[in-house]
């Protein structure tokens, strides 16, 4: 493949996302796409444009604002034989609708012990870094991943994010799929450069379940996922000005969990720090350090550290939540508190 | 019920305010975002939903409120804040993220509260349904006077808790009116595809109340409607529900392309502009002449003029800000 067509594919995450979907609708009928703003608009954070165009109305549904009717009408649907996409456009909005989320699509595989499946993918948007407040900016990665019956897969650039997608369409079981605006590719956003990389054209699947070491190294262990995984890598860059070794592990799936690589990872550097946008309290970070020292607390050279955002509400102005969220520098300056 | 003299040109001035008010935010807005439009940017980061077009319902409406009564509004609050009186300054302020805004700049313009009005938006759609019927409840249990209105859009009514707090409002008799603003659009959606009815006022049958459509954007028909409803529930008489066909002269959120308006829509709703059309009713009524509108429009103007100097001179606050006024003090 030459420089110049591997370029042309150079995608976004909100492209790779919609690629995924409209290369599996166009090979599975059964899967079909729900929500706000997701048809003539191609989704507000673009993650389904073209696909009315390609599908028509009856496969690419806007929908009222309803959240609590559409997302258990895709329950619904999915355990009548069908694989509905559909979108919470924010994470945050997850209040007026997780009923249908928690307690009816994570559990009524359990409830009729594997008689019902619900094959059906929740995707929505995480995050902030663009001032937009404490209602539309909030990851709450923790609150998905804490409930029990839903795999929850963040990926951090466009190859993930199509081969994600397309394995959370093709799985038995429901995916809550979190897409992080500052990696989106939408220019009035702002845009993480580094979450646009080569996307290949064939449809194809990245296993959910499996982290990825995305930097070697032997210092210290820096986990993140989405946006903090650029963080992390950023964070290494300057590590290494300084002479110190960063490996990086891409987390990409929260439920399933890969434990084992972020223990293998530690016990090759005995350093630890977890890097997460969603609250730092019951969340993503103490789930990480729980893991390493419950395994084998003797691997670890000094105390595990986090650079997660502060368990306040997310403010508006931009001072305020730059300060709160986790940079490079913050990663560097936890690094250099180490014993 | 039609508006005296002084009523007319109250809501003529905060018309003019709003509007005026809104044309400033969105010019500051871009600063700093061009030529690549990034929210992030500027001196108003963000999103921002601008309300030109819709301010009939806001002065319609709260022509008939006290500072003692309740409004709950929407992420697109700033019509509805102006007219129920809040501090011009301090809402330029948060919008800014200052320090002298009303939350110090940890809410922004979807989350604007002025506790000496009883004035209160946010973010997510229906949200102010159910406090609305709460902080009515509140003045009925304590016997106190006061009623509650509930601002939303068109869009919001096919939220579950539109119904439920609806319901609730009925079942207790609850002082406090529902005012839907009808713009046609939920974002990029329109009403037809996801609306099961053409009308909203029909709901109200389901829950006990009574329910009216006003047509054209009419700040006349709306304070006409609006005071009867307001009275009913200052006397007693329960909730009402209102639809209000008015119009949203921008996108959902500036830089909405827009691409799903039909074509010439735009246009046509700026030929029905509520403020040129109310100033020419005046002027045609006698109530006033065209140099008494000029300087209440000048007025309007240098209130707006103020409060925007005030923002942009207002500091922001500390940093560390951001870690406090979690829990009550």
């Amino acid at each position: 493949m030459s420089d110049n067509i591997a370029n042309e594919r150079k995608f976004t995450i909100a492209r790779a996302m919609a690629e995924s979907i409209q290369q599996e609708m166009q090979a599975d009928e059964r899967v079909f796409v729900m929500g706000e703003d997701i048809g003539a608009l191609g989704g507000v954070f673009g993650n389904t444009r073209g696909l009315l165009d390609e599908f028509g109305k009856t496969r690419i549904r806007d929908t009222p604002i309803s959240e609590t009717a559409f997302i258990s009408a895709a329950v619904g649907a999915a355990q009548d034989g069908m694989r509905p996409v559909v979108e919470l456009m924010f994470a945050d909005f997850f209040g007026v609708c997780f009923d249908a989320i928690y307690n009816l699509m994570a559990k009524n595989t359990y409830f009729s012990g594997g008689g019902v499946n619900v094959p059906m993918v929740l995707m929505t948007s995480t995050g902030g870094g663009y001032s937009d407040a404490g209602q539309h900016s909030q990851c709450l990665y923790g609150s998905f991943a804490h409930l029990p019956g839903m795999k929850v897969v963040s990926p951090s650039n466009a190859y993930d994010a199509k081969g994600l997608m397309t394995a959370a369409m093709r799985d038995d079981s429901p995916v809550v799929y979190m897409y992080h605006k500052g990696l989106q590719g939408m220019g009035w956003l702002g845009t993480e450069a580094g979450a646009q990389v080569n996307t290949p054209e064939e449809s194809y699947q990245v296993e959910i379940g499996k982290a990825k070491v995305v930097r070697e190294g032997t210092d210290v262990t820096l986990v993140g996922l989405a946006m903090g995984v650029h963080n992390c890598l950023k964070a290494a860059d300057i590590l290494a000005k300084q002479g110190v070794s960063a490996e990086v592990i891409d987390l990409v799936s929260l439920v399933p969990l890969d434990r084992e690589t972020v223990i293998n990872s530690v016990a090759k550097t005995g350093r630890l720090i977890v890097v997460d946008e969603d609250y730092q309290s019951y969340g993503v970070s103490g789930e990480i350090i729980a893991t390493v020292t419950e395994h084998d607390i003797s691997k670890l050279k000094t105390s595990p550290k986090r650079v997660a955002y502060p368990d306040v509400p997310i403010p508006y102005a931009r001072n305020m939540e730059q300060f709160c969220l986790p940079n490079p520098n913050k990663i560097v300056a936890a690094y250099t508190s180490m014993n | 019920m039609e508006p005296t003299k002084d009523q007319t040109l109250w809501m003529y001035q905060k018309m003019v305010t709003s509007r005026r008010f809104e044309e400033i935010i969105e010019k500051i807005y871009l600063e700093g975002k061009t030529p690549a439009f990034n929210m992030a940017n500027g001196p108003i980061p963000g999103e921002m939903h601008l309300s030109n077009g819709q301010e009939p319902v806001a002065v319609g409406v709260c022509a008939h409120l006290n500072a003692d009564d309740v409004v709950t509004a929407t992420h697109r609050p700033h019509h509805q804040a102006i007219a129920k009186g809040v501090d011009l300054k301090k809402m330029a302020a948060e919008i800014f993220g200052k320090k002298t805004g009303f939350s110090g700049g940890r809410g922004g313009h979807m989350h604007i509260f002025d506790p000496d009005v009883n004035f209160a938006c946010s973010g997510i759609i229906a949200q102010g349904c159910g406090p609305a019927c709460g902080a009515a409840l509140s003045r009925q249990m304590q016997g106190k006077p006061g009623v509650a209105i509930s601002f939303l859009g068109e869009g919001a009514v096919n939220q579950g808790a539109f119904h439920e707090a609806m319901n609730l409002a009925g079942v207790w008799n609850l002082p406090v009116v529902f005012v839907i603003e009808d713009n046609a659009w939920g974002i990029s959606v329109s009403k037809e595809d996801s609306t099961a009815v053409a009308r909203n006022d029909v709901r109200a049958a389901a829950y006990g109340m009574p329910g009216f459509y006003i047509e054209n954007n009419d700040p006349y028909a709306i304070f006409d409607i609006a005071g009867e409803a307001i009275k009913r529930a200052r006397d007693g008489k329960g909730p009402t529900l209102i639809e209000i066909e008015t119009y949203r002269l921008a996108g959902h959120f500036m830089g909405d392309a827009e691409g799903y308006r039909p074509e010439g829509e735009k246009d046509a709703l700026f030929k029905k502009d509520p403020i040129p059309r109310m100033r020419s009713r005046i002027i045609a009524d006698g109530v006033a002449t065209d140099e008494d509108l000029d300087a209440i429009e000048r007025k309007a103007q240098s209130q707006v003029d103020e409060a925007i100097a005030f923002a942009r001179e207002s500091d922001l606050a500390p940093d560390t800000d951001a870690l406090t006024s979690v829990f009550a003090a």
